[in-house]
């Protein structure tokens, strides 16, 4: 136990913490963002599998892990599209639309992995994205170590999330987008179009949920393979509501996620390491217990999952 | 079941959503094997002789199609609660690796007794992997989609530690030893491996359809599943009943594992699933949640995954496109907004006399929110009527009382 203990505060485990919470912020402030306009939005694991292979496809194709970037936001957009297209224009409940969107783009993308590279399970190394060593930072003691040295979407994460917070909470934007979260019947009657702005609400979230794909194949690693969001966009999800519906909360909870998981990795290296499979338990297992205790004292928009022009037939199935 | 003209409009045209969500799907599929260059004839043509071309691949189809009418039958019962269990993929592991040690441990015990002590261990298992999210689901407001996506990778990496420390066969394999003769399923037809658990399979759902249309708790499930704030003012226990809806999910999940580990395996083997709980969820939406649509909807998947087995040998073409096909299916059977496009266009083509007829017809159905539901809490509720009424009755006298 107290090796563990001396691994959580060992800085290393810290910065890597940091870098482990980026997918999962990203996708957990897309989340914060489409279920602010209403949508629930289960498909963020697509979202992610979407944009680490569109990521990693563009970037073998044309050797710019940029471009990768590019196209991983464009293919989110694109996967945000489908989710309206179904959820809002074909009324199909959001949940099971979202879990559909998952199977697919999880079918997609491996099916794609083999016809692409051929065998199975990972794709060849690509250029990855560059790290950034910040001047000034990067001199100062503790925080340079933490912060010094990342791929540019750490900084982005780090960045988006109290500017996601001006744009939602301080600009008149961020007032439609919850007031249609809220009371879409409202919002309709001042006159702000709620289907278009949720169709566009769902392309941006897509794009900042492809970056954390883009972040997990190209940030971390340098090339796709099978499955590679293994349930992080439910994670973020759960760090969403964890969150409060928040930009910054979704960021703080998804660092506690990220946390455990750069734990459980360190702990796999120590001299005596526990059974590897009980602790890659962990993250999974927090999800869960953060979940179960957050969602009593969490108020979601009060229209979430509803769909507008209000349809009574729309059930379950 | 009693079926008036009404109904089996309902039901034909449930059948017509599911049809043409499999159509559309497969069309996509189509569409993204002539983008990526192969020829979709040889690619279908392959799937359908894998799945239908001789004895030995119907075999296999139905062989498929087992574990996914539990599935399947899990994730629709859930459904009915207004519950969605995306966590069969995890239940029917823990299930599988119980019903294998217990298997193990009762080697001198005779079949009969040897096989239901295995099954019980692995619904129970189930029961329970189903049990807490469903717990949790009701006391704290955790959801369940989230919870039970968690516990699959939980229940993977806990069966893989356990076989892996304590119940490892011998060999490169991460696999327990194979089980006595006497707990395995006997053949139903020879040299097919398609055992006795088709016909569990076939009572349990008969089972599942008889609690859902005749039972004091199938009605709690679906009145729950219509409306819970209603169903707590109903006197309905919705906390436990929810619980309860998970845990029986679980424990039919569970049993995909258990026959797959008595009738084909003979032996736990880790990750041995090629997903039969994620297309579950797709047998579950096609059969339209409904117990017997669960049988023609795990064939369907059942062809769909020997068939792509085929294609990946003969036609050289991934089989994870079917997992994408699913998806797709899932979308567009789950889209009401589908089929009121696909009818506004008939309509734009006949009289206008008609278009009223079926304006009004739209309506009556939005109003009753889904129709297949409505009509099937009408008919239970008209077979509890007296229980309903009485207890109804006794909720409101009490309310009153209180104030």
């Amino acid at each position: 136990m107290s090796d563990a203990w001396e691994v959580i505060f060992q800085i290393n485990t810290l910065t890597a913490a940091l870098r482990l919470a980026t997918p999962i912020a990203l996708a957990a402030m897309a989340g914060t963002l489409s279920e602010r306009a209403g949508v629930i939005n289960i498909g963020l694991e697509g979202k992610l599998l979407a944009g680490a292979f569109a990521a990693v496809y563009v970037t073998y194709v044309t050797g710019a892990p940029w471009l990768g970037v590019l196209a991983a936001m464009a293919a989110g957009m694109l996967v945000g599209l489908l989710l309206g297209l179904f959820a809002i224009r074909l009324r199909a409940d959001h949940v099971v639309a979202g879990v559909g969107i998952n199977i697919l783009l999880l079918g997609l993308t491996t099916w794609l992995l083999q016809v692409v590279w051929g065998g199975r399970g990972t794709s060849p190394a690509v250029t990855s994205l560059p790290r950034w060593s910040i001047p000034v930072l990067r001199d100062i003691p503790v925080v340079g170590e933490l912060l010094g040295s990342h791929s540019p979407l750490v900084y982005f994460t780090l960045l988006a999330a109290p500017a996601l917070w001006l744009v939602l909470f301080r600009t008149p934007a961020g007032l439609r987008v919850r007031l249609i979260g809220e009371h879409p019947e409202a919002a309709d009657t001042v006159g702000i179009a709620v289907n278009r702005t949720q169709y566009l609400t769902l392309m941006a979230a897509g794009a900042l949920a492809a970056l954390g794909g883009a972040q997990l194949s190209l940030g971390d690693l340098a090339w796709f393979s099978q499955n590679m969001s293994a349930g992080r966009g439910y994670m973020a999800l759960a760090a969403n509501v964890f969150g409060q519906w928040n930009p910054v909360g979704s960021l703080l909870a998804s660092l506690l996620f990220a946390l455990t998981d750069a734990v459980q990795m360190r702990i796999q290296t120590l001299p005596n390491p526990w059974p590897a499979e009980l602790v890659q338990m962990l993250p999974y297992l927090l999800t869960i217990l953060v979940l179960s205790g957050a969602v009593r004292r969490s108020r979601p928009p009060a229209a979430l999952g509803r769909h507008y022009p209000p349809d009574h037939g729309a059930g379950a199935l | 079941m009693l079926e008036g003209t009404g109904t089996s409009r309902a039901w034909l045209r449930e059948l017509a959503v599911a049809l043409v969500a499999i159509a559309l799907a497969l069309l996509a599929g189509a569409l993204l094997l002539a983008l990526a260059g192969y020829s979709v004839r040889d690619a279908y043509w392959s799937l359908f002789q894998g799945a239908f071309g001789n004895i030995y691949s119907l075999a296999d189809t139905f062989l498929n199609a087992i574990p996914l009418m539990f599935t399947g039958l899990a994730v629709a019962f859930a459904f009915r609660g207004g519950l969605f269990n995306i966590g069969t993929e995890g239940q029917l592991y823990v299930a599988a690796l119980a019903t294998a040690i217990t298997a193990l441990a009762v080697p001198s015990w005779p079949p009969v007794l040897a096989i239901a002590a295995a099954l019980a261990a692995g619904a129970a298992a189930g029961a329970a992997w189903g049990f807490v999210p469903g717990l949790l689901k009701a006391r704290t407001g955790a959801h369940e989609v989230i919870t039970t996506i968690m516990l699959n990778y939980v229940a993977i990496l806990l069966t893989t530690h356990l076989v892996k420390t304590r119940f490892k066969a011998p060999g490169p394999v991460d696999q327990t030893a194979l089980i006595p003769a006497a707990a395995r399923l006997p053949e139903l037809v020879p040299t097919t491996r398609l055992t006795w658990a088709i016909v569990i399979a076939v009572v349990l759902i008969a089972l599942v359809d008889w609690i859902l249309r005749r039972s004091a708790w199938g009605l709690d499930v679906e009145l729950i599943g219509q409306n819970p704030s209603a169903a707590a003012y109903a006197g309905v226990p919705v906390t436990s009943r929810t619980a309860c809806i998970m845990a029986a999910s679980g424990a039919i999940a569970g049993l995909a594992g258990s026959t797959i580990v008595l009738g084909v395996l003979h032996r736990f083997i880790t990750n041995f699933s090629p997903g039969y709980g994620f297309t579950g969820i797709a047998v579950a939406l096609v059969a339209r949640t409904r117990p017997w649509g669960v049988v023609p909807a795990a064939l369907l998947f059942g062809a769909l995954q020997a068939g792509g087995l085929s294609m990946q040998l003969f036609a050289r073409i991934p089989a994870d496109l079917l997992t994408a096909v699913q998806g797709l299916v899932i979308l567009f059977v789950a889209a009401p907004g589908l089929v009121a496009i696909v009818r506004r266009r008939r309509r734009a083509r006949t009289p206008a006399a008609h278009e009223a007829h079926e304006a009004n017809e739209t309506c009556v159905a939005h109003e009753t929110r889904d129709a297949h539901e409505a009509r099937d809490a009408h008919e239970t509720r008209e077979a509890h009527e007296t229980r309903n009424a009485h207890e109804a009755h006794e909720t409101v006298r009490k309310r009153g009382a209180n104030r």
